[in-house]
C-alpha cells in the first residue's frame, strides 16, 4: 500500500477536543464526524483537505480524551496517514485498532511543510517528500502491531483468534 | 529483579511470574467500562465480531453520564442504543439516570473496582482507579469491544516514574494541587506511555478522595496509569464496598524506575492551570485578580464528598459574586444525598449556586453550563483545552474546590484565606 497526498501541518499537543470537539459527539457516524474534523484547530481544514492528504504534526498528537471519534473523523475526512513526532498513547492505540496509518518520525516533522507532496509506505515506514526530494524512515511498529495493522484492525484480529480458539 | 506494583498487576493478569517494561502482554481484564459516548461505537464494533454474549455480564459496566439526562434528541438516541444493548446482553451493571453518577466517582463507590484489579475503560480518566492500587487505563471503543468479547486486552508494559511527596501539606492544599504542580513540572507528555506511582509522607496522609483526584489526572501528563500502593486508608475505603476479593500489591524495594522525582510540599500554594493546557500551572498568587464568568465545582476529578465539603466550608453564609454564576455537580446520587443530609446543598443554594444532578455536563462542553465567546471559567475539572467548555474563544482555568469556592465569592480568581480566616 502506497499513500500519496498533500501535507497539512499542525503544531504540538493537538488534543482530541481540537480534532473533534465534544459538542459533535452526540453522533458516532463517520461522515457526520468528518464534517467537523480539526474544527477548533483549523476551521477551514475540512474544506481544504482532499482524499489521500496527510496530517503532519508535532509531539503528543491526540492527547486528551479516549474518544475513538478522533481517528474516525480523521479517517472519514479522507486523511490517509498521520505523521507526528509522537502520539498520545490512547490515540496511538485507537489508530492502530481502526486501521488508520500513523507514523512517528521527528525528522520528517521538522522538515516537511504544509502543501508538500508526500509518498508514504506505512508498512515499511518510509516517507518520501516529492516536493523537496527528501526521504525519511519512521520508527517501525513491533511485529505484534504489524499483525493487527495487516489484518485491517483489532476487530478482524480478534475475530480470527476467536475462530482459532473455537477450532482448538 | 523486583517489580513495581504496576508490573506485578500486569504479570498476574498475564499469568506470568515476571514482566519487564517494553514487553507486550495479553492480559485478563477484571472490568470493562464504557459511557454513553464511547459505548455506541463499541457496540458497532462488538457486533462485527459476531459473538452471542459478552465475556462476563457482571464485568461489563456501562454508565451513561456524558450527555445525560439527555441533552437533545441525538444524545437520547445514543443513550437508547446503549440501554438496549445493556438489556439485550444482560449487563447487570448498567446505571440508569437516577442511579448513575459520573463513571469514575461511581465505580469505586459501588465497589465494582477493587485493589489489584486490571481495569480498562473507554474513557481516558479510567486511570482514576489507580487510587485503589489497581491498574486502570483508558482505551478506545474498539478495545472496549474486543474486551467485551474476549475478556482480554493487550498492553505494552510501561516503565514507571516514581513521584515522592514529602513534608506536611499546608492548609487549603490538596490532591488537586499536588497533581497540577506535578503536571506543571513534567508537562502534558512528561509521563507519556508510562506508569506514574505516587508515594511519600504526604501521600500516606492523603485521603482517598484526594488520591482519586490525583490518579484521575495522570492522563493529563500523558500517563498510562497513575497508581498508589494500597494501605490502611485503602482498606477502610474498600472493606465495606468491595463486591469481589481483592489483592494488595506493593512495589518491591529493588523495583526499577525510569526516574524518581521528589517534591517538598510544605511550602506549596494552591495551584491554577491557565488556558489552554493542564501544564500551564502557576501558584494561585500569580492568578489572583483574573475575572471569571463561571465557576464549576464537580467532575470525576473533584465531585466527591470531601470536595463538596471543602467548597461548602468556604461558601457557608457567603454569597456568590453577583457578576458570576456557579454550578455545583455532585459526582453520584449517593454523594448528592449525603451532601443533602449534611446540609451542603443548602449552603450552595443559599449562596446562589445552582446544584445539578450528577452529569459530566459542562466538563466536556456537553451541556449545563456552556461558555459563550470570550467567557472565562474556573473549574475543578481536569482539562482546559481550546473549546473544552464551549466556544473555542472561551477560556478555562483549573483549580481545587477551595480556590473555586473562594473565587466564586470574590468574582475573580482568589485564595481561600481571603474569604475565610
Ligand atoms: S467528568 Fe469530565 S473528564 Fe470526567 S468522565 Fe466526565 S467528561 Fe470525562
Amino acid at each position: 500500500m502506497i499513500l500519496k497526498g498533500k501535507v497539512h501541518c499542525f503544531g504540538d499537543d493537538v488534543d482530541t477536543d481540537a480534532i473533534i470537539p465534544a459538542r459533535h459527539m452526540t453522533t458516532s457516524e463517520p461522515d457526520e464526524l468528518a464534517e467537523h474534523c480539526m474544527e477548533d484547530a483549523e476551521p477551514e481544514f475540512v474544506r481544504k483537505v482532499n482524499r489521500g492528504d496527510l496530517i503532519v504534526a508535532g509531539k503528543n498528537f491526540g492527547c486528551g480524551s479516549s474518544r475513538e471519534h478522533a481517528p474516525i473523523a480523521i479517517q472519514a475526512a479522507g486523511v490517509s496517514c498521520v505523521i507526528a513526532g509522537s502520539f498520545a498513547r490512547i490515540f496511538y492505540r485507537n489508530a492502530i485498532n481502526i486501521g488508520l496509518p500513523i507514523l512517528e518520525c521527528e525528522k520528517a516533522v521538522r522538515e516537511v511543510q504544509s502543501g508538500d507532496e508526500l509518498e508514504v509506505d506505512p508498512v515499511a515506514g518510509s516517507i518520501r517528500n516529492l516536493t523537496r526530494n527528501q526521504e525519511y524512515q519512521a520508527i517501525p511498529f513491533p511485529p505484534f502491531m504489524q499483525n493487527i495493522i495487516e489484518k485491517g484492525g483489532l476487530i478482524n484480529y480478534v475475530k480470527e483468534r476467536m475462530k482459532q480458539q473455537c477450532q482448538e | 529483579m523486583g517489580m513495581t506494583i504496576t508490573e506485578k498487576i500486569l504479570a498476574h493478569h498475564a499469568d506470568r511470574e515476571q514482566v519487564e517494561p517494553g514487553e507486550l502482554v495479553n492480559c485478563r481484564v477484571d472490568i470493562v467500562l464504557g459511557n454513553d459516548v464511547t459505548t455506541p461505537v463499541a457496540i458497532r464494533e462488538f457486533e462485527k465480531i459476531g459473538v452471542e454474549r459478552v465475556f462476563d455480564a457482571e464485568r461489563v459496566v456501562i454508565v451513561p453520564d456524558h450527555f445525560t439526562p439527555n441533552k437533545d434528541i441525538n444524545s437520547a438516541e445514543q443513550a437508547r442504543r446503549v440501554r438496549e444493548f445493556a438489556r439485550q446482553y444482560g449487563i447487570i451493571n448498567y446505571f440508569e439516570v437516577g442511579r448513575m453518577g459520573i463513571e469514575h466517582c461511581l465505580l469505586p463507590q459501588e465497589g465494582l473496582v477493587v485493589p489489584g484489579d486490571l481495569i480498562i475503560g473507554a474513557d481516558s480518566h479510567t486511570c482514576t482507579y489507580g487510587a485503589l492500587g489497581a491498574f486502570a487505563t483508558g482505551v478506545g471503543s474498539t478495545d472496549m469491544a474486543a474486551a467485551m468479547a474476549t475478556g482480554e486486552a493487550w498492553f505494552k508494559v510501561p516503565e514507571t516514574i516514581k513521584f515522592v511527596y514529602y513534608g506536611e501539606m499546608p492548609r487549603w492544599v490538596g490532591g488537586k494541587d499536588l497533581i497540577l504542580h506535578t503536571i506543571g513540572d513534567i508537562g502534558v507528555d512528561g509521563a507519556r506511555y508510562m506508569a506514574m506511582e505516587f508515594e511519600g509522607e504526604a501521600i500516606r496522609n492523603l485521603s482517598m478522595d484526594n488520591r482519586f483526584t490525583m490518579a484521575n489526572m495522570a492522563i493529563e501528563a500523558g500517563g498510562k496509569n497513575g497508581i498508589f500502593q494500597p494501605d490502611e486508608k485503602t482498606l477502610d475505603y474498600v472493606k465495606d464496598r468491595a463486591r469481589r476479593d481483592y489483592d494488595f500489591y506493593q512495589s518491591d524495594s529493588d523495583a526499577c524506575y525510569h526516574e524518581v522525582r521528589e517534591y517538598d510540599v510544605s511550602q506549596l500554594e494552591p495551584q491554577v492551570a491557565f488556558p489552554h493546557l493542564p501544564e500551564n500551572v502557576r501558584p494561585v498568587s500569580e492568578a489572583e485578580g483574573i475575572y471569571i464568568d463561571q465557576v464549576v465545582i464537580g467532575s470525576c476529578t473533584n465531585g466527591r464528598l470531601e470536595d463538596l465539603e471543602m467548597a461548602a466550608s468556604i461558601l457557608r453564609n457567603k454569597k456568590v459574586h453577583r457578576e458570576l454564576r456557579v454550578i455545583v455537580i455532585p459526582g453520584t446520587q449517593e454523594i448528592y444525598l449525603e451532601a443533602l443530609r449534611r446540609g451542603l446543598i443548602e449552603v450552595f443554594v443559599e449562596a446562589g449556586a445552582v446544584v445539578s444532578t450528577p452529569t459530566c455536563g459542562p466538563c466536556l462542553g456537553g451541556h449545563m453550563g456552556i461558555l459563550a465567546r470570550g467567557e472565562k471559567a474556573l473549574a475543578t475539572t481536569n482539562r482546559n483545552f481550546v473549546g473544552r467548555m464551549g466556544h473555542p474563544e472561551s477560556e478555562v482555568y483549573l483549580a481545587s474546590p477551595a480556590v473555586a469556592a473562594a473565587s466564586a465569592v470574590l468574582g475573580r480568581i482568589a485564595v481561600p484565606w481571603e474569604v475565610v480566616s
